[in-house]
């Protein structure tokens, strides 16, 4: 078998891809694209969210955001570390996202308006991160798919907390009613683009497939993630926002309305509410950081230098 | 004495909060995905203090007042700036990373020396509060020295950074050993030592500053004060009005 079989044949037997082994060039190209897009994301998916902290209406809720949105720190971390196994550094992959090179998940580009958003976005896109990402526990490449088992354990708490969120609120006020079935009017249609662009429209599903970095097609995953939301927001007594909503008693499926593929492809290009907003907030932390960085790079360096001295 | 210790007990709580609030708004903007977590981890350590002190300050408070219906919350969210006993060091804004820095650290070495006391006080429930604290304030000091140390010692421009973060924050550290009545009162019934938190806080703090290269600043003879008894700086006001404004808004409204 040549370099290219063996390696196939790993993973037809399911055996993880690890650091040193041979890939494909493309494999691995498409692998620091996909894992790197997903560090971005959960770093930039911290503005979002980080927007409500200061406006915590509970110590309580306040501490639960807060623990929230730096386990997504935690998530690019993990997911900035396993791309690294891939010859790329974090730098050069900030470089690539600050530049527009690297994307990220659009649906961090739209605002969150009121305090509801916390629960929407926990419920809803955390809960289409989870569908896109339990399969990728399974993915052939080791690293990536270890972080996965990590990042998705704490997806699902968020989503539960999210969830609770909205539940307290529809149980509340008329003004929070309000707010909560506001926030999943904003938030149910970008979060059903989060998978992307349908089957016929995603080229590069097949090869993604058989290299085991995809497990499931978009569309599957999109209408797994339509069937769980039509029922769990009756729980909250409250509406999806999409009048063709209805069971398909003969397919044993949701059918939902035509998604506005306008919409999506403007703001993946650039033009959403706050694309300008996420990456300029990114590239300032960056750059009011380059003097820290620096700083401690540079004692590091002393501090060597001196234990160097001590040892001769 | 049950109102020193209601009063002291919320400016233990407000203290933490205040600076917790502060470390919070760097999440999702610190200058490396290590230290952004970081600084949010000690925010939420804060908070987490905050909480415990002010359901204790509750429970008092009801006990005092069977109308009152007290909560964390209320205790948070709804009393005005000159209610709140914080010290102004800790309402400061968070500037560049080197002052935040530079805050954490008076404030943490400050805490690490009065919880070491606390915790052998007779009071159970604040000796307990503060038994626990500890671990997270001793993790504290250590970071935030540490910080200091690599600022201090790591480029010219870090130095000069952290100098004027020293000289900006320093008329704030006196604050923290002028006695307010409330604390007065609790101080000797509670047998703390004032005079050695103060001595332990400056010989803490100049050897760190000097291993960061660093001077305490000469000509610094006079220290703002009024915070522990209300009297805030104008950063407070905003930062309560943005903490507020959704209890404010929806009075009534449980979140
Ligand atoms: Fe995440
Ligand atoms: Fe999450």
């Amino acid at each position: 078998m040549n370099p290219e079989e063996i390696f196939q044949d790993k993973i037809d037997q399911e055996i993880k891809i690890e650091p040193k082994d041979w890939m494909p060039e493309k494999y691995r190209q498409t692998l620091i694209r996909q894992i790197s897009q997903h560090a971005h994301s959960e770093i930039v998916g911290m503005l979002p969210e980080g927007n409500w902290i200061t406006r915590a209406p509970s110590l309580r809720r306040k501490a639960i955001l807060i623990a929230k949105v730096q386990d997504e720190a935690g998530h690019g971390l993990y997911l900035y570390s396993a791309a690294e196994t891939l010859g790329i550094s974090r730098d050069e992959m900030i470089e690539q996202l600050h530049s527009g090179k690297a994307k990220y998940s659009s649906i961090f580009n739209y605002p969150t308006i009121t305090w509801a958003d916390m629960g929407a976005i926990g419920w809803l896109v955390d809960g289409a991160a989870i569908m896109n990402q339990v399969p990728l526990c399974r993915n052939s490449y080791g690293p990536y798919a270890r972080a996965m088992v990590r990042v998705c354990k704490e997806e699902s708490f968020h989503q539960r907390q999210g969830f609770e969120l909205l539940l307290h609120l529809s149980r509340g006020s008329e003004i929070q009613k309000r707010m909560c079935q506001d926030a999943i009017n904003r938030w149910w249609w970008p979060s059903v683009m989060m998978f992307g662009p349908n089957d016929d429209a995603s080229p590069h599903t097949a090869q993604s497939m058989k290299w085991k970095i995809k497990r499931f097609t978009n569309d599957e995953l999109r209408q797994k993630f339509v069937d769980i939301c039509a029922e769990q927001v009756k729980l909250l007594g409250m509406t999806l926002p999409d009048p063709d909503l209805k069971w398909n008693e003969e397919k044993q499926h949701y059918d939902f309305g035509k998604i506005n593929w306008e919409e999506f492809w403007n703001v993946v290009s650039g033009n959403g509410p706050c694309n300008k907003q996420r990456l300029d907030a990114r590239k300032k932390a960056w750059e009011e950081g380059a003097w820290v960085r620096e700083a401690a790079a540079a004692y590091a360096e002393k501090r060597k230098s001196r234990q160097n001295i001590q040892a001769a | 004495m049950k109102n020193e210790l209601i009063d002291f007990t919320l400016y233990l709580a407000d203290n933490a909060l205040i600076i917790g609030h502060r470390n919070s708004e760097w999440c999702g903007h610190g200058p490396v995905l290590e230290q952004d977590i970081a600084i949010t981890n000690i925010s939420l350590d804060l908070i987490g203090q905050a909480r415990n002190f002010y359901q204790y300050a509750a429970q008092l408070i009801n006990e005092e007042n069977t109308e009152a219906k007290a909560t964390e919350d209320t205790l948070a969210y709804l009393r005005d700036g000159w209610d709140f006993k914080n010290s102004l060091l800790t309402e400061h804004p968070n500037g560049d990373w080197a002052q935040t820095i530079t805050r954490q650290f008076f404030f943490s070495v400050y805490q690490y020396y009065l919880y070491q006391q606390l915790q052998n006080c007779s009071n159970e429930q604040i000796a307990a509060i503060a038994i626990k604290a500890l671990k997270e304030v001793t993790y504290h000091v250590k970071w935030s020295s540490e910080w200091m140390i690599r600022l201090g010692d790591g480029t010219e421009e870090s130095n000069s950074r952290l100098k004027k973060a020293i000289d900006n924050l320093w008329m704030f550290t006196g604050e923290l050993f002028d006695l307010s009545a409330y604390e007065s009162v609790i101080y000797s019934a509670w047998n703390i030592d004032n005079d050695k938190i103060k001595n332990e806080w400056e010989s803490k703090v100049k050897g760190i500053l000097e291993e960061a290269t660093l001077e305490i600043p000469v000509n610094a003879t006079w220290h703002q004060s009024g915070g522990k008894t209300g009297t805030h700086s104008e950063h407070l006001g905003f930062l309560l009005a943005e903490m507020q404004s959704l209890q404010r808004a929806y009075p009534g409204n449980e979140w």
